[in-house]
């Protein structure tokens, strides 16, 4: 099947033990690759030579491989998910790459979001974020028909925008602040726009934001960089929606 | 030994009414005094988590990724069926029963079927409440689609990510008890065996996947929602994660598998591009809405498709299944495209893939409305093939996605080992031997929601709470033979990597194992998957250490029990001397390539008793008794 012509790539890879780790670049060379290997793909190859010839393979974080799980996480040539317009590391594929290429592969980097290992890092500052409030407390069973309130398109729709965010946190390593403020707005705003999640909006805006900050996120000052990364295209309107809920909590 | 479904009797209509009153209670104040463990946090484990922790239980939850959000469940695409009826099109919980005991072409039971068809409505009032935001008309109303194997608009959706918006439900309602100290959650944890004391469950054995460490869980209860097995074809539309090991481990502690051979392919995925390749990536059903399937009738014709004029192309579902038409159910359409291919009319590399094609759609409704109904689906296709599906038509071939197989449990979703319970995919229990679309997460949010909540009271008021410590020698032992397992993987030091035994593996099941099987093929594998594994145990190389974080150990002890996994589904596949469903015997068929049943012989469950490692399993069988639903051919045409 594979009648392609294929690549030859140099990548510049973060190694890192453990979290205690300094960490380091490496280099390797990634041969045989075709243009429809996706960029794992391309690792996988990689790390198949690196098994074989006794060394330790690149240790990264990947599950769904089709852009929706949210597991895959990397800084590729300076740009998260390797910059490429509404698209996860997963679903990059190496057409966009040419032979001789050399490619830096990185983590996230955060404050919020220590690295674990390689190209892992810990993202448990998001969990934090949800668990504050990103919900409406509606007990399982004993709620209202599907029909009983009744949610026009657009308003549906709006609030699937916000809601398509996959939690991968490349908003946050995009942000020259490590600031979660997308991740938090677009939550924030699918529960406010919808009339289901009226009831606690003041509450939940209030605690979403504490738990934000408590965890080391940093605040947003407009560069807009975490809807460039983001595989989603969830829109930085979301964080001036979180901003004018936050001022309407003050006084309720 | 004649297996008992404890399925209550009388009236279908009151049968989940009338066994939700007969089971015992347990104390609001005694709640919290036991213990549940709930491995696997998509939508079965995360809404049975969620759910049990609201109750009152203590729940200790797992999962192996970084966070409950990315359980595998985020992955469907179309949607989720319900009997609501909105459109006044003719539905009800009794045809979404029948539609669902026909789907799977007789081979599931009647009273858990008509109780998930029941239920089905619940579960969209809830995700409604939870903020789901599914899709709605311009007056406010929920919309709703088509899928295979139904003549109804039933299914609900968000997108084409109603997976994701279901899951994402879920995990809130989750995070809402993990807040609240009800849940505690475990992630980056793999639970590599189950503890048993005296033949009941008491607790699981879990990998710390960040440090390495061996962890003893006790409870009371532990209810696997672990997903399913289909990477056993190594080539999957599941996650890279997904595996038969939960499953596996307790088979091995004494619990029976269900119909292992049952695997659904479903019909419309992205062709394999190379060798190379991890993955197979889904094009939604839902597609089949708007798009045709179609191929050239003429052999080799390799022109590009839109130079094939209309009368030389093959409507092959529109012609074979006239009342069904190209939303046929997955079994069916699957091997329709097969037999495309096989009579050497396959398009793309290979000739392994037909058209599916929306130039009919577009003309009659717009490229906008299409992109508005999947949008993203289209966006999708045209990063991993970088063609645009928009202008020419998507080229698509079957792919191993779902088992309808599993643990096998008793109508309160317990298995033969009292105090484990499945759910979801992991069990068995209503899709039969094919699943329709859209029924997967209806089961698994049905089961976590509204299912376990009542059922595993009715067993922890035969309990007392707390029995059994983590200290007791059982987990012990588990922990010392789970070890074993690491440190022997590790020893090996051998030329081959895992995932060059999962490859091989995943050829010889998808070849002799898959969209069709044979006597002599399944003969085939049930020598070459032994020698196979073997060879693993000799040749396999995982290197670095077992106290650290290490994804080829994670991967090795995922593949060692795919190895024996296959060997078992093979076996099921040989004995069962029938069509039916995912299950195709070439030696049984009509003259038209239908699947024959064999009602007389095999309406049945196949439920396997482990013997050991290469030793013959026990065959027990569960008589199925179709009441309500009159035995009959299954036919779309």
């Amino acid at each position: 099947m594979s009648d392609h012509k294929t690549m030859t790539l140099t990548l510049i890879v973060w190694r890192q033990k453990n979290a205690n780790d300094p960490g380091k670049f490496e280099t390797y060379t990634a041969k045989d690759i075709t243009e429809h290997h996706s960029f794992l793909e391309m690792l996988d190859c990689v790390n198949e030579d690196l098994i074989q010839t006794g060394k330790d393979p690149i240790v990264f974080d990947h599950d769904c491989r089709e852009g929706i799980c949210g597991m895959c996480s990397q800084v590729i040539n300076g740009a998260p998910h390797g910059g490429q317009d509404r698209t996860t590391v997963c679903q990059l594929h190496m057409r966009k790459f040419k032979d001789g290429d050399t490619i830096y592969i990185e983590p996230w980097r955060a404050r919020a979001f220590p690295i674990v290992r390689d190209l892992i890092v810990d993202r448990e500052g998001l969990e934090k974020i949800v668990q504050a409030g990103g919900y409406t407390s509606c007990h399982t069973g004993g709620v209202a028909d599907g029909n009983a309130i009744l949610i026009p398109k657009p308003i549906a729709d709006e609030a699937m925008d916000a809601a398509e965010c996959i939690g991968c946190g490349a908003c946050v390593a995009g942000c020259p602040n490590g600031a979660a403020m997308l991740f938090t707005g677009a939550k924030v705003s699918q529960l406010a726009i919808l009339p289901q999640g009226q009831a606690e909006a003041a509450v939940r805006v209030k605690n979403m934001t504490k738990a934000m900050n408590d965890c080391g996120f940093g605040n947003c000052s407009n560069h807009y960089e975490c809807q460039a990364a983001c595989p989603k295209g969830i829109n930085v309107k979301f964080i001036a929606r979180m901003n004018r809920e936050f001022l309407k909590a003050q006084f309720a | 030994m004649i297996l008992d479904g404890k399925c209550p009797t009388g009236p279908i209509e009151q049968t989940w009414d009338k066994h939700r009153f007969d089971l015992k209670l347990v104390n609001p104040a005694n709640k919290r005094k036991y213990n549940v463990i709930v491995v696997g946090t998509g939508l079965a484990g995360g809404a049975a988590a969620a759910s049990l922790g609201e109750l009152g239980y203590n729940v200790q939850a797992f999962c192996y990724q970084d966070s409950p959000r990315r359980a595998h469940s985020i992955a469907a695409q179309g949607g989720i069926n319900a009997a609501k009826n909105y459109p006044n099109d003719g539905d009800s919980i009794y045809r979404l029963f029948y539609d669902t005991i026909k789907g799977g072409d007789f081979r599931a039971r009647e009273a858990d079927v008509w109780r998930l068809a029941q239920v089905s409505n619940n579960i969209i009032d809830q995700c409604v409440a939870q903020g789901v935001p599914f899709g709605r008309d311009y007056a406010g109303y929920l919309d709703n689609r088509s899928f295979g194997g139904a003549q109804v608009s039933r299914t609900f959706f968000a997108r084409g990510q109603t997976g994701q918006q279901l899951l994402l439900g879920a995990y809130s309602a989750l995070s809402r008890q993990i807040k609240a100290g009800t849940v505690q959650m475990y992630n980056r944890r793999e639970m590599l065996d189950l503890v048993v004391v005296d033949g009941v469950a008491r607790g699981i054995t879990c990998r710390n996947l960040i440090t390495g460490e061996l962890e003893s869980y006790a409870a009371d209860a532990v209810c696997l929602c672990t997903g399913g097995y289909v990477n056993v074809f190594y080539l999957s539309t599941n996650a890279m994660g997904c595996s038969v090991t939960a499953n596996w481990k307790a088979h091995k502690k004494g619990a029976l598998f269900a119909n292992p051979c049952y695997t659904q392919i479903h019909p419309t995925c992205i062709p394999q591009a190379g060798d190379y390749q991890s993955k197979l990536t889904l094009m939604s059903e839902s597609l089949r809405n708007d798009g045709r399937c179609w191929a050239p009738k003429k052999k080799g014709d390799n022109r590009p498709p839109q130079q094939i004029p209309e009368d030389e192309r093959d409507y092959y579902l529109e012609r074979k299944y006239p009342s069904f038409g190209n939303l046929a159910p997955r079994d069916i359409a699957s091997r329709a495209a097969k037999e495309q291919c096989d009579d050497s009319r396959g398009v793309g590399p290979g000739g392994r893939g037909v058209y599916l094609d929306f130039a009919d759609s577009i003309k009659r409704l717009g490229e906008d409305t299409i992109r508005e109904r999947y949008g993203n689906l289209f966006e999708m296709y045209e990063k991993i093939t970088d063609e645009n599906g928009y202008k020419t038509p998507m080229r698509i071939y079957p792919a191993p996605h779902y088992s309808m197989g599993g643990l096998w449990v008793d109508y309160n979703l317990m298995s033969n080992i009292p105090g484990l319970f499945v759910l979801g995919e992991a069990n068995f229990s209503v899709h039969g031997a094919n699943r329709l679309g859209a029924s997967a997460l209806m089961q698994g949010l049905a089961d976590g929601y509204f299912v376990i909540p009542y059922t595993i009271g009715g067993y922890l008021t035969t309990v007392k709470p707390g029995q059994v410590k983590k200290d007791h020698a059982e987990f012990k032992k588990s922990v010392e033979d789970v070890n074993k397992d690491v440190n022997r993987f590790l020893s090996i030091n051998g030329k081959r990597t895992v995932t060059d035994f999962m490859r091989e593996l995943g050829g010889l099941m998808w070849e002799n194992c898959g969209m069709a099987r044979s006597k002599e093929s399944l003969e085939t594998n049930l020598k070459k998957i032994p020698a196979l594994r073997e060879e693993f145990w000799k040749n396999v190389k995982v290197s670095g250490s077992g106290a650290e974080l290490n994804q080829q150990l994670e991967n090795a002890g995922r593949t060692a029990d795919f190895l024996e996994f296959g060997e078992l589904m093979c076996r099921d596949a040989l004995h069962r001397n029938e069509s039916c469903g995912g299950h195709f015997r070439s030696e049984f068929q009509y003259e038209d390539g239908e699947a024959k049943r064999d009602d007389a012989n095999y309406c049945y469950v196949g439920a396997w008793e482990f013997k050991g490692i290469g030793v013959e399993p026990e065959l027990h069988k569960e008589p199925l008794k179709f009441e309500n639903v009159h035995l009959a051919v299954r036919s779309y045409k």
